[in-house]
């Protein structure tokens, strides 16, 4: 979780990314910020997130991301 | 049949009545028939190819769709008798046909979009080059019919494949109920480009007659018809003088010709989508907003977020994602890190994707190289702001303006202006005379052009001007209080007085300062002396 | 309760609305271009005419019903507009038969040339004034051009909305109601502007009538026959546009065929005694009044003594009603011929 916090805070330093809920709905994370950051989550935590998987809805906040790479890295065992 | 033609709000009027005279479960067959007879209306022909893509995408989804489910039961059942990796494998087996019916759908559809509207495109360019060798063996233009609303009905279907494909939802298992979402008729002409899963939400129901959304809905319509017909229809005269006239319009004419441009089809397109909305309001169905109120945005990225959404949701969904999602990009990402340094490297990825996807946006917007090199423009203006990001914020910590009323005002002028320079590929005829257009503002720009008598002899008088002037006051005035929530809400808690006074206020203006009619091409004419 | 009286309140303020919309946005002809108008006028008037005239500027300028009333005793209406088109000339004789019953209708036949709808805003001063009828309805379809629009005729204000610009004070004083501008039909003009030098028509490629014009003269006919009224068919004198030897022939043919009588003025142009230094007043395409009151002396005597048209005079009611036109005619004639002294024009000069 806080390898993906500093990731996030990478993107946007002015948001407090451990309480925010509406990271897409709210203007926060636009496309490119979340292209940017799967392609981080790919070198950090070696998953695959595929296009399908780039909803409004999976990165809500960073819980939600948190809950897709665990649901990924499951996957992979 | 255009929106601001009587036929269509005769054809309205009778849906409308009809639809509510139907028992429930009839209505949504009804609307069926009447989008496919407003296709009919426009040209049978057209009905053949909204059939094929219909039921192709039907029955591949359908397939799709019924796959995975028998795989998903079979293996939850089975899956203990296998190994991992014989797991592995076997999903792999399954993925590999549905990819496979997929991509035939996919292209076939695709196939028909690009053949009926890029054929000529392609041949004269390919002319192009043969010209370079000599003018010999020159193809001849093949006379294609492109069906109305192609670009918008194919991309909707296809969006509908991708997400049953993605495992989103399951496949619509009524063949005519997805004919009725891809054929829908208010959005045929001009979009928005739906979602299934959205609009399939209020499209297949039951609605009773509720005199809230019916009000609310041809208060909507209203309000279309008054951007389309009072402001934008009018000042299109002078647009199409100034750009028809390119040795006279030159430098100051040619910038308002822009800005004239940017209040037109802010008013034509947004003011067609209220009424595609409305329309689909008064029979009860939610249709995707389009709009947020786009130029008041910030930048240029935003700008795309808030204008003619459906289309840059569906750009970003289905094109950017995937692409910068794929595994080459994932791999490219990787090694223009490790070549460009991670800041300058992770950039590569989104920039190419990025690319691809203003590239498709122009061609999609229409077969010329004005399109193509408009969707670039944009494109470039997103990576120089994209690229000035840091020097913006070292200059907010250096000057406090950020979040002040002139900051705010400076920020929505940059914004439209542009816009509307990029939009000029959309009005001059080639991309050369474009550049020299807009080359002209710098150059030949005169304040001795500034004056009413030219602008007059663009076709409409002062009185004109003054209603597009008080037009645009108004739009300004209800944008702003939009922004604080639905304005027909706000006017709904007025008294009655007052409400009356604004929405038949808005239908006589409408009705009186509208240019439409024979009155309006020939105004004068019947004080011509005979 | 108080619901259904809101809803009326807002129907009734909104229909008033859109009504006053029209009725100030129509255009009222009342200077400048009179003969939209003129369509208009006819319900006014008493409805027991023994002769009606029914056709374009040939009758209206040149006819003039009070010299025939005050020399025949003939009570006569003229039902003209501008290039009135065959078709509507045939609808506005079907209302005419409706609503009274003439011994006589009289058609010129310089309309014949024309078959198909010409020019929107000649049909809208022919069928504005018309009242609401089938008649109407079917002179609307048969005469709208390419882009007009059925609903523009039912709601005015369709049509007339753009002219919010040209707004004068004309539209307010006539807002609901109109002067008389023309004498039962015949629009006046006592100036002089001699005919010289009237050019040869041009040879055309095909004389015949068109298929569409023949078949309402057919009606025309058929439907005077059925009623049981005397249509005679008429060629004004006047000298543009050309009238073709070729032309003539058709409708002395048509007349033989249908046995009807029609009289080419043209030929008797010095029985009537027309002056063309004297009788026009824009070189020869319509008569003036001194033309117009020669033909009516010439055409009265026709109609009085071959087809016995009655002399009412000494009929009270109508004795009061043409002492009145009379009147009015006398005025216009004094204003007009001050003016032209004065002015040079019949016109006032326009004020700035």
């Amino acid at each position: 979780m806080n390898e993906l916090i500093e990731i996030l805070n990478d993107l946007h330093p002015e948001v407090d990314f451990t309480t925010a809920k509406d990271l897409v709905t709210g203007g926060i994370l636009d496309s490119f910020d979340i292209v940017s950051l799967i392609s981080e989550i790919n070198e950090e935590f070696d998953v695959t997130i595929g296009a399908a998987e780039l909803t409004p809805e999976n990165f809500a906040s960073a819980e939600t991301i948190y809950a897709l790479i665990q649901s990924k890295l499951d996957d992979e065992d | 049949m255009l929106f601001t033609s009587y036929e269509f709000l005769g054809f309205l009027l009778v849906v409308f009545i009809v639809y509510y005279l139907l028992p429930g479960r009839a209505q949504w067959p009804f609307l069926l028939l009447a989008s496919y007879a407003f296709y009919f209306i426009a040209d049978p022909r057209y009905l053949i190819f909204i059939a094929i893509t219909t039921a192709s995408t039907y029955y591949a989804a359908k397939q799709i769709s019924d796959k995975k489910l028998s795989f998903e039961a079979w293996f939850k059942e089975h899956k203990k008798e296998y190994e991992k990796e014989e797991r592995k494998a076997l999903k792999a087996k399954e993925h590999a046909t549905e990819k496979r019916i997929f991509l035939v759908c996919l292209l076939f559809n695709l196939g028909i979009l690009a053949v009926t509207k890029y054929t000529n495109f392609t041949i004269a360019n390919i002319n192009n080059i043969i010209g370079t060798f000599g003018n010999k063996g020159q193809i001849s233009f093949v006379d294609l019919i492109i069906p109305m609303g192609i670009s918008f009905y194919t991309f909707q279907s296809m969006g509908y494949l991708i997400d049953v494909y993605n495992g989103k939802f399951e496949a619509q298992k009524n063949l005519f109920k997805f004919a009725l979402f891809v054929s829908f008729f208010p959005q045929l002409v001009q979009g928005p480009i739906s979602r299934y899963g959205d609009l399939s939400q209020t499209l297949y129901e039951e609605h009773r007659f509720n005199w809230k959304t019916v009000s609310f809905g041809l208060e909507r319509i209203l309000w279309g018809f008054f951007k389309k017909l009072v402001i934008a229809d009018r000042i299109l005269v002078p647009v199409k003088a100034i750009i028809a006239d390119t040795d006279t319009y030159t430098g100051l004419y040619a910038f308002a010709g822009a800005m004239f441009y940017a209040l037109e089809l802010y008013a034509d397109f947004t003011g067609g989508i209220d009424i595609t909305i409305g329309v689909a309001e008064t029979m009860g169905i939610k249709v995707t907003e389009n709009f947020m109120r786009p130029y008041f945005s910030k930048n240029i990225k935003e700008y795309w977020n808030r204008w003619h959404i459906t289309m840059g949701t569906w750009f970003t969904d289905y094109i950017f994602y995937p692409i910068s999602a794929s595994q080459f990009m994932m791999k490219l990402s990787k090694k223009s890190r490790a070549r460009l340094g991670n800041n300058l490297g992770k950039r590569v990825p989104v920039y190419l994707s990025s690319f691809i996807v203003w590239f498709t946006t122009g061609i999609w917007h229409g077969a010329s190289w004005n399109f193509i090199v408009w969707g670039l423009g944009n494109f470039v203006v997103i990576m120089i702001s994209q690229e000035l990001e840091p020097f913006y914020r070292w200059f907010h910590s250096k000057v406090k303006v950020e979040g002040t009323f002139g900051w705010k005002l400076f920020r929505v002028i940059r914004t439209v202006l542009i816009m509307s320079s990029l939009r000029m590929f959309d009005c001059y005829r080639d991309v050369p005379l474009t550049f020299k257009m807009f080359g002209s503002i710098f150059t030949q720009s005169h304040l001795s052009q500034l004056n009413a008598d030219a602008f007059i002899g663009m076709g409409i008088t002062a009185s004109d001007y003054l209603v597009v002037f008080i037009g645009m006051l108004i739009l300004i005035a209800v944008s702003l209080s939009g922004r604080s929530g639905s304005v027909r809400e706000k006017i709904a808690c007025k008294p009655a007085a007052v409400r009356f006074l604004c929405w038949y206020g808005l239908l006589m203006a409408t009705i009186i300062f509208g240019a439409y009619g024979i009155g309006y091409s020939a105004s004068q004419f019947i004080y011509n002396q005979f | 309760m108080r619901k259904i009286l809101s809803i009326v309140l807002i129907l009734a303020l909104s229909i008033s609305g859109l009504y006053l919309a029209t009725k100030l946005l129509e255009p009222k002809y009342m200077s400048g271009i009179l003969e939209g108008a003129m369509i208009e006028e006819y319900y006014d008037d008493p409805t027991d005419h023994n002769v009606v005239f029914i056709g374009d500027c040939e009758l209206y300028e040149n006819i003039s019903p009070v010299y025939l009333w005050e020399n025949f005793g003939i009570n006569s209406y003229i039902r003209g507009s501008a290039q009135q088109l065959i078709w509507q000339s045939y609808y506005l004789a079907e209302e005419t038969i409706k609503l009274e019953h003439p011994d006589v209708i009289v058609f010129n036949v310089l309309s014949m040339k024309y078959n198909e709808p010409q020019n929107e805003a000649y049909n809208r001063m022919s069928i504005d004034g018309m009242r609401w009828s089938k008649s109407k309805i079917d002179n609307i379809n048969a005469s709208m051009t390419e882009d007009e629009n059925f609903i523009e005729y039912v709601f005015p204000l369709l049509r007339y909305h753009s002219r919010w610009s040209d707004l004068n004070s004309d539209d307010v004083e006539y807002l609901f109601h109109r002067d008389k501008v023309a004498f039962n039909g015949y629009y006046m003009r006592v100036d002089v502007k001699e005919a010289a030098d009237v050019p040869e028509g041009r040879p055309l490629s095909d004389y015949t009538f068109g298929d569409n014009a023949y078949d309402y003269l057919n009606r025309l006919t058929k439907l005077c026959k059925d009623n049981d009224v005397e249509l005679i068919l008429v060629k004004a004198p006047t000298l543009y546009p050309y009238w073709y030897d070729e032309w003539d022939k058709q409708i002395t043919d048509f007349a033989a065929e249908n046995n009807l009588t029609y009289i080419n003025f043209l030929n008797y142009q010095d029985e009537i005694g027309l002056d063309w230094t004297k009788d026009t007043y824009d070189g020869g395409l319509h008569l003036n009044l001194a033309g117009a009151e020669k033909l009516s002396q010439y055409f009265g005597k026709i109609l009085s003594e071959d087809f016995k048209v009655p002399d009412r005079r000494g009929e009270a009611g109508l004795e009061a009603y043409w002492s009145d036109v009379t009147e009015r005619y006398n005025a216009e004639i004094k204003r007009q011929t001050d003016n032209l002294e004065k002015y040079g024009s019949v016109h006032e000069p326009e004020e700035e």
